[in-house]
């Protein structure tokens, strides 16, 4: 008893000794408040019959009709299967890059190359997605980008538009995010080989061991930990890839393999002047739904390891 | 990276002490290729471009152009600088850059500065509330109803408030000021009477200089090339930031001559159109370019302090 009434009155001493820093709290709560957390109550569309003239809290509720209509629906599986593969191909074309090019570039001691190639690769990185995506249209071009000029040299005929096919959008979207991120996705790499003892190297030197034998068996098994955490993370968001660069990229002719979860939200609830916004809430919802799943257990995985965790 | 330049002596730098092995010579060969050839595939396309823009209308329509300019000329730029939408696009980014990246920085100093004063009661549930919306998102359509609600369609606020604390930002803060910054003297500016605030002013602000630099960037960076609230939130076009004037005139092809029945005059336009795209990415791409070789290393230590659990 005691002991309880002595806690809170520190309790309340804290705060009153700390009343600026409430002070302070008091903008970011109520960004936080209204930004963050009124549009979650909002979601509470996606379980109702939305009407503009009733609002959001004055329509009628009609319990999951809204998600059982997405799980009928024949863009379902297509919108879930291209999700995944997208992203499922991301983590894997993504994953081993940055890896093979820490590693590689540990191995060399010459300052210049090393700094040179560097920030040649991290460049890239900074690119915004309009501009990437630009770049694409421009360098892909089958008749006036360098890719059709070297193709028609080649061939002699012209080149295919890759952009129209569908079975090229995946492999456009990945590789052209190798190309952008691989570079900046090294540096926690980097940043993990630096800290590698180099006692280690000199005892391995005096048995004669070579510089590959070394990265094999030195400075692979040094990133092992945060190669697993960032696989693992990188799982967990499989279900979260942006809406942004796929939009960009879409067209009608690739539409087949390029419609996503984000961007079926946006055509639904969004384009083409004011849509379903109850359906269109509803697919957000369960998207995010499945993301907070994912992360969760995933984040469950890495604290078993008894590696780091998201929180 | 950062440690790896403040310590000569990393795992292959000891190579130098002893003479190399042929196998290990053998092995440095191959890495210099492997190396040399990412950095060459990394480097071609941007040199393309960049040489494309220098060209004339003519040479780039042909395909001439590899990684030099052909038959150089500044008709493209000309074309950029003389572009209404572009310029006014430009200027709405500087405007959302400056102003966003402003308000970003002192709603995440302040919420960092509070939620790292340990043993402040009920700083465990706001950091709660912060680290939940990473993991979960309203999503589009009520986002969108929220601004339509507040009247925040089609203003500059729509490109200033909803992004106003990046949770991740707001922890790496956070993170910093709670582990660099040593209690002792929190406890001897207490003994001289020191507020929350004046601390915060006096003391936490110019000791937490690196990660501010830092969010800073992080920040800047996202504003300037953002064009996913642009998209969702303003029609009106002259508040368009220039990412929208961008993928306008890129990807979906606005500037394409319509109308036009002369063939000739036609194919010119097409041509001009479409150097006129090479120089935009080079001009919007500048800004971060430029202050790129400053802003490198303080990326590098974002992704370290990130990377220290807080």
């Amino acid at each position: 008893m005691t002991t309880a009434k002595t806690k809170r009155q520190m309790t309340v001493r804290m705060m009153k000794r700390h009343w600026q820093m409430y002070l302070l709290l008091l903008l970011p709560l109520l960004y936080l408040l209204i930004f963050k957390y009124y549009p979650m109550l909002g979601t509470q569309i996606a379980f109702k019959k939305f009407r503009a003239s009733q609002g959001i809290w004055g329509s009628e509720w009609i319990g999951f009709a809204n998600f059982a209509k997405f799980f009928k629906s024949y863009q379902f599986s297509r919108v879930m299967v291209n999700t995944i593969a997208v992203s499922f191909y991301q983590l894997i074309a993504g994953f081993p890059f940055p890896i093979i090019f820490a590693l590689l570039l540990n191995t060399l001691s010459g300052k210049w190359f090393k700094k040179t190639v560097q920030t040649v690769t991290y460049l890239p990185y900074f690119i915004s997605v309009v501009v990437l995506v630009g770049m694409m249209f421009q360098i892909f071009n089958p008749t006036r980008g360098i890719y059709g000029t070297l193709y028609t040299m080649a061939t002699g005929t012209t080149a295919p538009d890759l952009f129209g096919k569908s079975e090229m959008f995946r492999h456009m979207y990945v590789w052209s995010g190798v190309w952008q991120n691989m570079g900046f996705n090294s540096v926690i790499y980097i940043a993990a080989l630096s800290s590698v003892s180099n006692d280690l190297h000199e005892a391995a030197m005096i048995d004669g061991i070579g510089r590959f034998k070394r990265m094999l068996y030195i400075d692979l098994p040094a990133i092992i930990p945060t190669m697993t955490v960032l696989l693992i993370l990188n799982a967990g968001r499989i279900m979260s890839i942006g809406f942004e660069k796929v939009y960009l990229m879409q067209n009608d002719l690739n539409l087949r393999t390029s419609e996503i979860i984000s961007t079926y939200v946006y055509k639904v609830g969004l384009a083409a002047g004011g849509g379903d916004f109850a359906y269109a809430t509803a697919i957000g919802l369960f998207n995010s739904a499945v993301n907070l799943i994912l992360i969760v257990t995933v984040n469950k995985i890495c604290n078993r390891l008894g590696e780091t965790s998201l929180w | 990276m950062v440690n790896a330049q403040s310590r000569p002596v990393s795992g292959g730098a000891v190579n130098n002490k002893i003479k190399m092995t042929r196998e290990d010579k053998v092995f440095r060969g191959i890495v210099l290729v492997i190396l040399s050839a990412m950095f060459l595939i990394i480097l071609v396309p941007l040199i393309h471009i960049v040489a494309s823009s220098f060209s004339s209308p003519n040479a780039v329509a042909a395909g001439k152009v590899l990684l030099w300019p052909v038959e150089p000329s500044l008709e493209g730029y000309t074309a950029v600088f003389t572009n209404d939408m572009i310029g006014i696009g430009y200027m709405n980014s500087i405007i959302y850059t400056v102003a966003g990246t402003c308000i970003n920085i002192a709603m995440t100093v302040i919420t960092a500065y509070a939620l790292a004063c340990p043993g402040l009661p009920g700083r465990g549930i706001v950091m709660m509330l912060f680290t939940f919306t990473m993991l979960f998102d309203a999503g589009m359509i009520p986002n969108y109803m929220l601004l339509k609600d507040l009247n925040l369609l089609n203003t500059r606020w729509a490109m200033l408030l909803p992004g106003a604390i990046g949770a991740y930002n707001m922890i790496i803060t956070r993170t910093f000021i709670a582990n660099s910054i040593p209690q002792e003297m929190r406890e001897a500016a207490d003994i001289d009477g020191c507020s929350d605030i004046q601390y915060l002013i006096h003391v936490v602000l110019p000791l937490s200089k690196a990660v501010i630099a830092v969010i800073t960037l992080y920040y800047a960076v996202a504003h300037w090339n953002s064009y996913f609230n642009a998209f969702l939130y303003l029609t009106k076009k002259d508040l368009f930031p220039l990412q929208i004037v961008l993928r306008d005139i890129l990807i979906a092809n606005t500037l394409d001559p319509g109308a036009i029945l002369d063939p000739e005059l036609m194919a010119a336009k097409q041509g001009m159109a479409n150097l006129l795209k090479y120089a935009l990415v080079v001009v919007a791409s500048l800004p971060v370019m430029c202050i790129y070789p400053f802003i490198q290393k303080h990326f590098v230590q974002g992704v370290m302090i990130g990377s220290v659990k807080g």
